[in-house]
């Protein structure tokens, strides 16, 4: 079988540490070929190498059997490689064609010829089954159309062999589906296909072979269709990973969180939540399930104080707490994971240690009379990160620095520590690589474990099954079902969040 | 490359490219640069007259850059600190004019009045941009026309009758000292480089090490997440405001108390609150790269007066030379996003 | 209490020094005088520009002239030693600029413009070595001479001059800044055109600005819209735009008798515009300030060892410190015109008459 591509022995180093050490990656023509690894293990570091942002120390490349030596990523584009980047760079005013043809214009006496631009995008369109339209501008499509974009990029600057890097990151379930689509039509056309991914089902599903790395470090490829998820993960993880979250059932008592007939708006004034009622008790955890969009923003904004609403009633231990500031919410016992952990959780640009006292700063021991007493920060901040294994190089780096992973888990940390009555968790492990949401979900039981109340938001089904004690299902600003995970399957879930069948809230399982 | 160093380097760099294109410059048009820059730094440092005319100048402008700082510290870019400045100048006059009072209270009076009419002149921004998201940019450029207008038209009509200054304050307000100016040769060096002095360790003390720093630096890195953590975000971004205008103010009242002991009619700007832009972004917004930057500019502001005289060189070129350097300034700014850019590139993932 | 104490003592330590340094005057007159005849041929002068600049078209520009013309009859060169200039980049630049000048042993230092009364009443009083001469402005110091100009006696002739040529009895005056030297100006231009015909309306804007030819602009336009036909300026960079005006308006129509008077020296070459290869002239005449001979006359007296100290020098019609210009050869009625210039130029330095110089004489002002 011919290679298109091999990285053979390439060892990259940084300043203080061996990002990639010895890997080995070969592309056969035609495959899906998986770059798996945790977050940190090196798997940008390596394709950098190969789109020529990074220089390695040593090791081959070859592509098509040649030895070559991509120096910058204009020789990358030229030899047929093309990168979909993870976060999009794409600019927002301007049309898709516009987009595609930055920096390749193809112009007629020195204007932009953007009618041949527009049917040359048409064809690839059509060819790939992308279903792009070209005149559109990027600001009113979708993520996944942006994406696809994105793809589109490549294939007018005649990419042969394709990399995505965590291309579902940031998809819906359906979106994810669509681009298995075209990828295999992407195959069925000739083209290669490196998947940098650490979701071992859309690896299960799409893949036909998968190199595994760890910290930095070639562990070795294997087929597809002869491994299992269990195994790749322990490859990957370097260790058992169980992907049943184990737990004992839950013990709820009295109610925490009671919400009555509640109406809010979103921000463009239209109602998102109409009536919605949901009780949670003590030493419970409750998932919401429903498609994103419907209401489950605005709900969670309401209960932290972040949104007003209109009108009915949120109480926590029987203390009235709507409409009242994010910060009196906070101690009133409500702990918060944000959904999006850079831009609501953490302030990025503060060192770690500090952001682990966001919210209670201006408390004792951490400030007296308005000045701060770093001693007590970064004590406090040393005990969460050893607690909560949040690998940092020191508590003074920068929280920008740290993975995705280790991120998350001083968010936990932090929220959890505040030992609040009901812990809202927001897409907790939206990102995150299997060790990492073992620990977060291992956390959000213990906090059960411990009488708490848990607000549980996921759009991951395997999520909201597997650690929640019961299910709400939101449609369209209510909740339109409670459910018993043991006693329900994918498809009535599925069913009831799209809205095909009603329940009267709270009459279902209360477990 | 450490992020010390790099704080460090590229202001420097500016300076020296600043200087480097002024150089040629001055060859290419037949000026002896060597001669030029020797005026520069004698005109600065030659003689202890100079020095203090140097630390002088260097008052308003280490306070203008604290004021600019500060707001840039939490994410507001204040472009009115001419305009605090002016009220801030005119209400510390004011006071100096109106007032016979011991001067044990006669002075901290006139000075706190700078400070509060400065910072009142920037809680209007300040309020705007918290109550209705009116960029805080547009409506500070507003302000500084309506100050410059407003306090000529007062100067005028209330504090003279039709002159074009006020009349001289008390010597109970003014900071100037016979003890600095016998010090240094009769300059003009008065007690204000102290007070610029405090409040740098003020905004040092503020940021680095209280609450309300803490919250005003969050607010400025992150503003949802200020929120989501329960941080005032709205009472932040006025607090941030009306701090940085009330050293802009302060700048005012060391200029009207010291330097001048006046307020006079202005047929324009007088620029110390636009060098505190470049003050502050040579500085980097840190209090001590301030007191440098503002050192520099001050150096560079009483030096070049020296340079026709000296050196022969003509005015017009020592605009030129200073506008480079204050270019490559504002271009540092740029080269560290660059190099930031970069660096945040290469980090391993 | 320990600072009153200290406070105290500071202010003794200033009193000492006033009285020695007026110990020191007495002699410094005697010393300056014997040192003249050795220090005479190394004579030096030079000049501090206030914001304008040396090249305002205006009285800092005179000034200028005055010492290049001073310099070049006594064979000096510019730079140090010989004669040269400092210009201001701002207000708070006129203390240092003073002061590098006299410490740079320049024997004689003018400050051109009012606003540097209060630095020159100071660095006199520190460095009495130096000779000053302040342009515009008083300070009562021996080694001092202030130098006042009567404008209003010229600015009185160019209100004749106004009164005489307009058609359309509508005059309009541009000042600069609301400053006395500007209010002279404008005080007797008033008189001036009341004293010819008192129906004449004046039109007085004041722009707040010398620097802004834009304004200038713009405010001559509104009054040639308005009906006005002859308008006179006092603000120096600003009145610039009231020439730009003039001129587009002429151009414009060639027929249209519209005129402007310049200030502080024969500003007619700025008024020169050519419609249809014919030239034109739009500037009526200029209200002349000597600064020029002013600055020339004492630096003479100086270099001689006769300098002025503490006296201050007005420069009228009769001292031929202040004149009108050359009138405009275009002018329909000119020898109507030149001949009410010259009863009312001989009755001012008969003292016949006496031209106010406030707004408050400008009240109780009659003209006979």
């Amino acid at each position: 079988m011919e290679y298109v591509i091999e990285m053979l022995n390439i060892r990259k180093e940084f300043p203080g540490i061996v990002a990639n050490d010895n890997i080995t990656l070969q592309l056969k023509k035609g495959e899906i070929h998986a770059l798996l690894g945790e977050n940190g293990a090196g798997k940008s570091t390596l394709m950098n190498v190969l789109f020529g942002l990074y220089q390695p120390e040593n090791g081959e490349i070859r592509v098509k059997g040649e030895s070559v030596k991509i120096t910058n990523p204009n020789i990358a584009n030229d030899l047929g490689i093309g990168m979909v980047h993870q976060h999009f760079m794409l600019v927002e005013p301007f049309t898709v064609t516009e987009n595609i043809i930055l920096g390749k214009e193809t112009t007629s006496g020195g204007k932009i010829d953007i009618k041949k631009a527009e049917k040359k995008v048409h064809e690839i369109s059509e060819k790939y089954g992308l279903a792009v339209d070209p005149h559109a501008k990027i600001s009113d499509i979708s993520v996944g159309m942006q994406q696809r974009v994105e793809i589109l990029k490549t294939l007018y600057r005649g990419a042969e062999i394709l990399i995505f890097d965590e291309p579902t990151a940031v998809l819906t379930p359906q979106e994810i589906h669509e681009l298995i689509q075209i990828m295999k039509t992407l195959i069925n056309e000739g083209k290669s296909i490196i998947l940098i991914t650490h979701k071992l089902k859309e690896i299960m599903e799409v893949c036909d072979r998968v190199t595994v790395i760890r910290k930095g470090v070639g562990i070795g490829t294997v087929n597809v269709s002869e491994t299992n998820p269990n195994e790749l993960a322990s490859l990957m993880v370097g260790r058992e990973v169980t992907f049943k979250t184990e737990k004992i059932p839950a013990d709820p008592k009295q109610n925490v969180l009671n919400i009555q007939d509640l109406h809010v708006k979103d921000s463009r004034g239209l109602p998102a939540i109409k009536g919605l009622n949901l009780q949670i008790r003590a030493g419970e955890i409750v998932g919401i399930a429903g498609i994103d969009g419907n209401g489950q923003t605005e709900l969670l904004e309401a209960i932290t104080g972040l949104r007003k609403s209109e009108s009915g009633s949120i109480t926590i231990n029987g203390k009235d707490i709507r409409n009242i500031s994010p910060r009196k919410v906070t101690e009133s016992g409500v702990g918060h994971i944000p959904q999006d952990r850079h831009k609501h959780g953490l302030v990025l640009d503060f060192p770690i240690g500090e952001n682990m006292v966001l919210q209670t700063y201006y408390q004792k021991p951490f400030s007296n009379k308005g000045v701060l007493n770093f001693k007590e920060i970064y004590k406090k901040a040393n005990s969460l990160i050893k607690e909560f294994d949040v690998r940092t190089p020191s508590e003074f780096t920068l929280a920008r620095a740290l993975s995705g992973g280790n991120q998350q888990k001083a968010i936990i940390g932090r929220e959890v520590d505040r030992d609040p009555d009901l812990l809202i968790a927001a897409q907790p492990t939206r990102g995150l690589d299997v060790g990492a949401i073992e620990f977060i979900h291992k956390r959000l039981i213990e906090q059960r474990d411990h009488g708490k109340a848990v607000l549980l938001l996921s759009f991951e089904l395997d999520e909201i099954m597997n650690v929640s004690d019961r299910i709400a299902v939101i449609y369209e600003g209510e909740i339109v079902a409670i459910l018993d995970p043991k006693q329900t399957t994918e498809q009535e879930l599925g069913l009831l969040m799209a809205g095909s069948q009603r329940k009267e809230a709270g009459e279902e399982a209360n477990v | 490359m450490s992020n010390r160093f790099k704080n460090l380097i590229v202001p420097v760099l500016a300076v020296v490219l600043g200087m480097l294109v002024g150089t040629i410059i001055m060859l290419v048009t037949g000026y002896d640069a060597g001669a030029a820059f020797v005026a520069l730094i004698e005109g600065a440092f030659g003689d202890i007259y100079y020095i203090g005319e140097t630390i002088r100048q260097v008052t308003p402008y280490i306070l203008a850059g604290l004021a600019v700082g500060f707001a840039f510290k939490t994410g507001l870019f204040n472009i009115g600190v001419e305009g605090q400045l002016i009220v801030g100048w005119l209400a510390s006059v004011w006071v100096g004019v109106a007032f016979d009072l011991p001067k044990i209270i006669h002075l901290p009076l006139a000075v706190l009045a700078g400070a509060a009419a400065g910072a009142l002149w920037a809680f209007i921004p300040g309020f705007l941009k918290a109550r209705f998201r009116v960029h805080e940019v547009i409506v500070t450029i507003m302000l500084n026309y309506v100050a410059l207008h407003l306090s000529n038209y007062l100067i005028r009509t209330v504090l003279s009758d039709k002159s074009d200054r006020t009349p001289n304050i008390h010597d109970t307000a003014s900071l100037r000292s016979p003890f600095l100016e016998g010090l240094t040769d009769y300059s003009r060096l008065h007690w204000g480089i102290v007070i610029a002095l405090i409040c740098v360790f003020i905004m040092w003390f503020i940021l680095q090490k209280t609450t309300l720093g803490y919250e005003l630096k969050a607010v400025g890195f992150n503003q949802h997440a200020s929120e989501y953590a329960g941080m005032n975000v709205r009472k932040n971004i006025i607090l941030s405001m009306v701090i940085s205008g009330a050293f802009a103010g302060l700048a005012g009242a060391m200029e009207g108390l010291g330097t001048f002991g006046y307020s006079p009619v202005r047929g324009g700007f007088t620029g110390v609150g636009f060098d505190g832009i470049a003050v502050a972004l040579l500085g980097g917004s840190a209090p001590i790269g301030i007191v440098l930057a503002a050192l520099l500019f001050g150096s560079l502001k009483v030096g070049a007066l020296n340079m026709p005289l000296e050196a022969g060189v003509p005015n017009e070129l020592v605009d030129i030379i200073i506008a480079l350097i204050v270019f490559f300034v504002g271009a540092s700014y740029m080269i560290r996003i660059f190099i930031e850019r970069l660096s945040k590139k290469k980090g391993v993932k | 209490m320990k600072k009153r104490k200290f406070g105290l003592a500071l202010s003794l330590v200033l009193a000492a020094g006033t009285i020695l340094g007026a110990c020191g005057k007495g002699e410094e007159k005697e010393g300056g005088t014997a040192d003249g005849g050795d220090k005479e041929s190394k004579f030096s002068v030079a000049m501090v520009t206030d914001v304008g600049g040396v090249d305002d078209k205006s009285f800092n520009q005179s000034a200028w002239e005055g010492i290049q013309e001073f310099g070049k009859n006594n064979g000096m060169e510019k730079g140090k030693g010989g004669f040269d200039y400092l210009q201001s980049k701002s207000d708070a630049d006129y203390s240092t600029n003073l002061n590098k000048l006299s410490r740079e042993d320049f024997n004689l230092v003018f400050g051109v413009g009012f606003l540097m009364e209060e630095d020159i009443n100071k660095i006199a009083g520190q460095q009495k070595d130096t000779q000053f001469g302040i342009i515009d402005g008083v300070v009562d110091q021996p080694n001092v001479v202030s130098i006042m100009f009567k404008e209003q006696e010229a600015s009185f002739l160019a209100g004749v001059a106004a009164a005489k040529a307009t058609k359309t009895n509508k005059i309009g005056f541009i000042g600069g800044m609301e400053i006395p030297v500007i209010e002279r100006f404008e005080s007797g231009f008033l008189a001036g055109v009341q004293a010819v015909n008192p129906d004449i309306k004046v039109n007085v804007k004041y722009t707040g600005a010398f620097d802004k030819a834009e304004l200038g602009k713009t405010t001559a336009a509104q009054m040639y819209s308005s009906g006005v036909d002859v308008i006179f300026h006092a603000a120096g960079g600003t009145g610039n735009g009231l020439f730009t005006e003039a001129k587009d308006l002429k151009k414009k129509d060639p027929s249209r008798e519209i005129w402007a008077i310049g200030v502080d020296s024969d500003q007619s070459t700025e008024g020169v515009v050519e419609v249809d290869g014919k030239k034109h002239n739009v500037i009526l005449t200029s209200a002349m300030k000597g600064v020029k001979t002013a600055v020339v006359d004492v630096s003479e007296k100086s270099k001689a060892g006769n300098f002025p100290g503490g006296e201050t020098l007005t420069y009228g019609l009769a001292e031929d410190g202040v004149s009108l210009a050359p009138l405009n050869e275009e002018v329909g009625n000119k020898s109507d015109i030149e001949k009410a210039v010259n009863e009312w130029t001989e009755k001012i330095k008969n003292g016949d008459i006496t031209v106010p110089g406030t707004k408050e004489e400008l009240k109780s002002f009659k003209a006979e």
